[in-house]
């Protein structure tokens, strides 16, 4: 008898349910557990209060990546509270037996960068952390998403988590991107179409042509950002891309080719039913710049700053007038005539090594606006040394960019790199809320090319219009 | 966990969608290593003018919601990070219910890790919520109060609102008793090491529960 066709999430649900007790929420195991410094302090502090020990400290990694300086790795932390909360997060994986990748390891980087890169994030995982970007994970065909400390305790303690079935949502892609539009120009299109909270509830999976034809970082990048539209975790069915970008990482598995042949059972069957499917156009996506104070408050670089007034619903016409003000912006401003003060290349949407080459691309042969401040973080050690071998790290200099040390960096500030009040960023990172690069600093979101052209032009520009010297 | 099975309390009207985690407690206060203190961050950036002075116009400043302990908010409220800071924050600060017609996920589950309850009610119920908070504010009266029964799973004033809220079955059991989850889990460890096996992965000695 045929099996009912299954999606890639009931697939990945199925062979991790541990139990369904009655009157209980299921609980799932948890195959993999990424720890950071902010997040897993208090998680570990309880287990000790409790006298438990992690129960599989093997499927456990960690590494402190947002609160940490992005300058010389050799000076010791200047803030206080900075510096316990990294020794903490040492004490605790000494003490818990954890694997950690520590400030000075070769491998140390943003959490959700190193997890692919070290082949720790595979196809058909159950993967959480401590952080709402875990989705980025599930690019690799994984089921990645965030929890909150007392479930990080949870995890370290029993290796599940309770947690309900979520519903299903195929966001299917169709065409082909055109030329200079990126992975981030689609997932902001994206979000603006499904708002912040269309996605609540869901697990996104994005299917379609358009996706299919994304490199495994750019995928990367498109489920990073499945939280700005609500949805925990996005992922995307492994296929040969998948199994290209695993292959040899440090910690793929040792029989590759079975691993491959189980992982080529994952992806949604033909006839699998979805809660939810939304259809979109791959070539609708021109460049794309956030105006206001969430991801949604999105428009093309060719558009203007829109008008509230113009919007039916009471509470979103409110938000975008708050945002308004707060983004120091008048609606009818042409999105290019917007001029900026810093430019943050980085975060775990867009500091890969495919992102710093295609911002490098840009800048190759320029300098940066007088009136600009711009900085490169890459995401990780590896990201960082890759760069620096194919000299990138040179072309940011020469037009006067900051090339930094891996972390989370000016993401969100948690360490000196912040924006000061009323500063305006051109940021490749995911997150545009009022404060959130520091306090009064005013952040628009775009991709590596258009925050790279933004920053030589002092102003957002089309990215495709511009005249590349390399 | 402390129980939670009835609660009465004045009610703070923050008439805003999309309330991020960011604003609830800005990052520059998740370097502490304790899970207390968080209370006076709360809303730290909204709260606060640059001098470090209160600002008198924010909601929650305002005399109307001085010792509220019920929160009530419009659309994906907690949307952002999952920083469990922002109900503890919350909680910390003197607050046990949050009512808003939606809630974002990971936040939402939070709260229940910490003894609040998050209530969702329809849009409609919640407009009405707001105006009868600011009718008891314009007429000078005492603040406006709700009673939450979680036993009934109802939210009701003294002047004929009331309302019931879905909530799931198993959460309400943990908050109305307080039960500790990983101790709830663990009851479970034989099913555990159970999937464990099956799976290829060598046994765990065993912990206490
Ligand atoms: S880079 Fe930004 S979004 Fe990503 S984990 Fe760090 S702080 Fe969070």
């Amino acid at each position: 008898m045929p099996s009912t066709p299954r999606t890639l999430l009931e697939k990945i649900w199925d062979a991790h349910l541990v139990c369904a007790p009655e009157g209980e929420q299921p609980l799932i195991y948890i195959d993999r557990h990424l720890v950071h410094e902010v997040t897993s302090a208090q998680a570990f502090e309880g287990l000790r209060l409790a006298g438990r020990r992690v129960r599989r400290p093997e499927a456990t990694f960690a590494t402190p990546d947002h609160n940490i300086p992005t300058t010389d790795r050799r000076l010791p932390i200047a803030d206080a509270i900075s510096r316990q909360q990294i020794d903490t997060l040492r004490n605790n994986c000494r003490e818990f037996g954890v694997r950690l990748f520590d400030l000075g390891d070769a491998d140390q980087g943003i959490v959700h960068v190193i997890g692919p890169e070290l082949g720790i994030t595979q196809p058909g995982m159950t993967i959480v952390c401590g952080d709402s970007h875990t989705a980025t994970h599930g690019a690799l065909g994984a089921l990645a998403f965030g929890i909150g400390t007392s479930e990080v305790e949870h995890v370290l303690a029993t290796q599940t988590l309770r947690q309900s079935k979520p519903k299903s949502f195929e966001v299917r892609v169709e065409g082909s991107l055109h030329p200079g539009i990126t992975a981030k120009d689609l997932v902001l299109y994206i979000i603006g179409q499904l708002s912040t909270e269309g996605g609540t509830g869901y697990v996104i999976e994005y299917t379609g042509p358009c996706i299919r034809s994304l490199g495994m970082e750019e995928r990367m990048t498109v489920c990073n950002m499945s939280i700005e539209a609500g949805a925990r975790a996005g992922m995307i069915a492994p296929d040969q891309i998948t199994f290209d970008y695993l292959r040899g990482r440090d910690y793929a598995p040792r029989d590759f080719e079975a691993a491959v042949a189980a992982w080529k059972k994952l992806p949604s069957d033909p006839g699998a039913r979805f809660d939810r499917t939304a259809i979109y156009q791959g070539g609708d996506v021109v460049p794309q710049v956030t105006w206001g104070t969430n991801p949604a408050q999105v428009v093309g670089v060719d558009a203007t700053v829109p008008d509230p007034a113009a919007i039916a619903d009471a509470s979103e016409r409110d938000s975008s007038n708050r945002a308004l003000e707060y983004m120091g912006l008048t609606s009818g401003t042409r999105i290019s005539d917007i001029a900026l003060d810093r430019v943050f290349i980085g975060s775990c949407t867009n500091s890969r090594i495919e992102d710093l080459r295609a911002a490098a691309k840009v800048v190759q042969g320029y300098s940066i606006a007088p009136n600009i401040h711009a900085m490169v973080v890459p995401g990780s050690g590896r990201v960082k040394r890759q760069a620096e071998l194919e000299g990138l790290d040179k072309v940011f200099t020469a037009a006067g960019f900051e090339w930094r040390e891996a972390g989370c960096s000016m993401c969100l500030g948690m360490n000196p790199d912040t924006l000061s009040p009323g500063q305006r960023c051109a940021s490749t990172s995911n997150r545009n809320f009022e404060g959130r690069q520091g306090k009064g600093g005013r952040t628009h979101l775009v991709s590596p090319a258009m925050a790279a052209a933004a920053a030589v032009a002092g102003h957002f520009t089309d990215i495709r219009e511009w005249r590349y010297r390399s | 966990m402390k129980p939670f099975v009835t609660h009465t309390g004045v009610v703070a009207a923050l008439d805003r969608a999309n309330v991020d985690t960011d604003q609830i407690i800005p990052k520059q206060f998740l370097k502490r290593i304790e899970r207390t203190g968080f209370g006076q961050f709360l809303f730290f950036d909204w709260r606060f003018r640059p001098d470090g002075s209160p600002e008198p116009e924010f909601e929650l400043n305002r005399p109307e919601a001085a010792g509220a302990s019920i929160l009530l908010s419009r659309r994906n409220f907690g949307c952002g990070s999952s920083r469990e800071h922002a109900p503890w924050a919350l909680a910390d600060y003197g607050f046990r219910v949050v009512i808003a017609p939606t809630f974002a996920d990971i936040f939402y589950s939070n709260c229940f890790q910490n003894g609040m309850l998050p209530i969702r009610l329809d849009e409609q119920d919640v407009e009405e919520l707001f105006r009868r908070t600011a009718q008891a504010t314009a007429s000078g009266g005492s603040p406006y109060t709700l009673r939450v029964d979680l036993n009934t799973c109802t939210v009701a004033d003294s002047a004929g609102f009331s309302k019931p809220f879905e909530i799931d079955a198993f959460r309400r059991t943990c908050l109305l008793q307080g039960l500790d989850n990983i101790a709830l889990t663990l009851d479970h460890v034989d099913s555990i090491a159970a999937w464990e096996a099956a799976h290829g992965l060598p046994p765990v000695a065993a912990q206490q529960p």
